[in-house]
């Protein structure tokens, strides 16, 4: 038997943690931090560095002792999305590592975005500093900057109680039944289906009922390839069906078939469901479904 | 027809799918100083506002133009808002022109607009309302079987809708308040994209856009700068539920574009007419189009497509903006194509201008192909 490797964890932390003096120009601005301020550091050039810096890192002069507020809005230069964090990180869910140009500063400063999302991130994008409470003096002050607010959900509910009207609900009432009922119209002597109780053609009264069979021709259709919650499957096919003896066409699903082989000219019936399962509405019937007839020229 | 109006502002924001950065308000309002720039004017030379948008469920604002009033400096102006479904941006023009016409006023801001990206059309195209004798399923769904029975009876063969949608995103390219820009656009890539509502591709459809376009309208007396004339308004509705209706080529289509061109004295449209701009939201409706509007014989539409006579450098280009296909702000959608056909006879257009172009067309419709709005435009007084 091998013997096990030799592993032992060991941990190097000195007690208490190191200490760092800030210096003038760095304690200055952790000071405004731990108030809720970020301050940038003016340069003999009139650069603002964001956050400060002790020397000008292009001309090696001490800064100046000017400071001045930026922010709190910056804008996003660049960015690194983590999607994992890590235990040390400043967010437990996935951020940004951000390079952040506040507003008034010269430089970028880098710090955690907590932007939901790596689609919400862009070059551009306008944050703000979220701050911790129980400030210390330290960058971690700010737990980190978030996008400004931009948009909105407005939750918009209307609640209706609708009634199908008089023409509808006696439709469906034939539909419950296993009938289309139509009507004719006694002034141009079309046929309409479903029921209705004027003519939109002549503008009169329609008194005349009549049962059309479940018999129709497709006149035309599409092949839907987006889901519906009313269709079986995708895709499917809704089609412009001419009941026998009406004038006007339904549109309705068609099944038993594959979508490519529906036609123009098609000849269908509707397909009931059980008559125990049966209620007022359209849901009784499945689809259209082909007879086997031949086509009918259009 | 009465008293003389004229175009004489013309403001557009471009087109894309998401304007993240502005309110509805802050889009109109862009819209709105742009037109207002373009006539030289300030809100107080404004008497009236004709605001038109889609259906109020498209962004969840009830009566909008109540909302809208402050940002289109509407306060203590007659106000009113049009709805007449997707050709809403032609009859908000009309609606506008008729105040000019009427001499109710001598300038009308007319606006529309559309921001698409605040929820989702289809969705509020398809309620799914209870007792539903029928089958409804969004506007491709609705139009599709049109499509199919126009490609029946015509005989076109199959590619004439994919010459459409790269003739009109072709154009596209030369327009800067254009959504889609597809520099590599071909017949290829568009059959490549998948059917959404066979015999309708992903590339045939419109792009769902956030975008608003407003127009100062003018009496004669009250013109400044140049002008586009008014040569005729016209508009139309049916039913959608008649027997014996055509589909494929309505009658108030028809009946719209004879009154429009009786009024505008236009015998022979594709002779008399230098650019149209035409609501094709579906590639294959130019060709429909064409037979419906008379540019074309019944059957004959698709040959004129094919010819190429529509395309920027044919004898009757359509749709020299990049069209519906390419831009789709719904309400601002019918608007846009009045006032693309106003910047073509003022000779406005830039890139995409059409030389020489005296006379436009500007057409919408909206609805199950029910409701129609057009207008002639001139750089002639008529």
């Amino acid at each position: 038997m091998p013997s096990e490797e030799l592993i032992a964890e060991h941990v190097l932390e000195f007690p208490g943690g190191y200490t760092r003096t800030t210096g003038p120009v760095i304690g200055r601005f952790l000071t405004e931090l731990r108030d809720g301020r970020i301050v940038g550091v003016r340069t003999a050039g009139g650069r603002t560095l964001v956050p400060p810096l002790e020397y000008d890192p292009d001309t090696g002069e001490a800064v100046t002792g000017e400071f001045t507020e930026v922010g709190p809005t910056g804008t996003v230069e660049g960015w690194a999305w983590v999607s994992e964090p890590r235990a040390g990180h400043p967010l437990e869910r996935p951020f940004a590592w951000a390079l952040i140009r506040l507003d008034g500063a010269d430089t970028a400063l880098v710090h955690a975005v907590d932007a939901g999302d790596v689609r919400a991130m862009r070059p551009g994008l306008r944050v703000r500093p979220r701050w911790r409470t129980g400030r210390t003096g330290h960058i971690t002050d700010i737990e980190s900057f978030v996008p400004e607010v931009t948009r909105i959900v407005s939750p918009v509910r209307t609640e209706y109680r609708v009634r199908p009207g008089k023409s509808l609900a006696r439709f469906l009432e034939g539909i419950e039944r296993g009938i289309f009922l139509g009507c004719r119209c006694g002034s141009c002597g079309k046929v309409y289906v479903p029921y209705r109780l004027s003519c939109p053609e002549c503008g009169v009264a329609i008194t005349e009922e009549t049962e059309l069979p479940d018999t129709g021709t497709i006149t035309t259709f599409a092949i839907n390839n987006l889901p519906d919650p009313r269709a079986p499957e995708v895709p499917f096919v809704s089609a412009y069906i001419l009941l026998d003896g009406a004038d006007i066409p339904m549109i309705a699903l068609v099944g038993d078939v594959p979508a490519h082989e529906v036609r123009q000219g098609m000849r269908v019936r509707a397909v009931w469901v059980p008559e125990e399962e049966r209620t007022a509405s359209m849901s009784n019937i499945r689809w259209f479904a082909p007879t086997g007839e031949p086509d009918v020229e259009l | 027809m009465g008293n003389r109006c004229a175009v004489i502002g013309v403001g557009q924001t471009h087109y894309t799918t998401k304007r993240r950065d502005v309110s509805i308000a802050g889009l109109v309002r862009e819209a709105a100083v742009r037109a207002l720039e373009d006539a030289g004017l300030t809100w107080k030379d404004i008497d009236a506002v004709v605001i038109g948008k889609a259906p109020d469920l498209f962004e969840g604002v009830m009566m909008p133009e109540a909302y809208l009033a402050d940002a289109l400096g509407a306060a203590g102006k007659p106000m009113m808002r049009v709805h007449t479904a997707g050709s809403v941006g032609g009859s908000t023009a009309l609606v506008g022109a008729s105040l000019i016409q009427g001499g109710v006023h001598d300038r009308v801001l007319v606006v529309a607009f559309e921001k698409q990206s605040e929820s989702n059309a289809t969705w509020a195209l398809s309620t799914h309302l209870p007792f539903s004798a029928s089958l409804v399923v969004g506007a491709g769904g609705y139009f599709a079987p049109h499509i199919r029975e126009y490609m029946r009876r015509s005989g076109a063969p199959d590619h004439i809708g994919t010459l459409v949608a790269v003739k009109d995103r072709l154009n596209a390219l030369k327009n800067p308040y254009a959504h889609l820009k597809i520099p590599q656009i071909s017949r290829e890539m568009v059959e490549a994209t998948p059917m959404l509502w066979e015999p309708i591709r992903y590339l045939e459809t419109c792009p769902s856009s956030d975008g608003a376009c407003a127009m100062v309208l003018s009496s004669e007396k009250a013109v400044t700068g140049t002008p586009a004339w008014v040569l005729g308004t016209a508009m139309r509705s049916e039913p959608i539920f008649r027997a014996g209706r055509d589909t494929v080529n309505p009658q108030g289509g028809k009946d719209c574009a004879a009154d429009v061109y009786r009024q505008a004295g236009i015998a022979d449209p594709r002779r008399d007419i230098d650019v149209a701009e035409v609501y094709v939201p579906f590639s294959w409706y130019e060709p429909m189009w064409l037979e419906n509007l008379g540019f074309a014989a019944e059957g004959e539409g698709w040959k004129l497509t094919e010819s190429g006579a529509t395309a920027l450098d044919g004898d009757i280009p359509w749709n020299a903006s990049g069209g519906v296909l390419s831009s789709n702000p719904i309400g601002a959608s019918g608007l846009i194509r009045f006032a693309e056909a106003a910047l073509q006879v003022r000779g406005m257009a830039g890139e995409r201008q059409v030389d020489g172009a005296r006379r436009a067309l500007g057409h919408a419709y909206g609805g199950g192909a029910q409701f129609f709005a057009m207008w002639m435009v001139g750089r002639d007084k008529p």
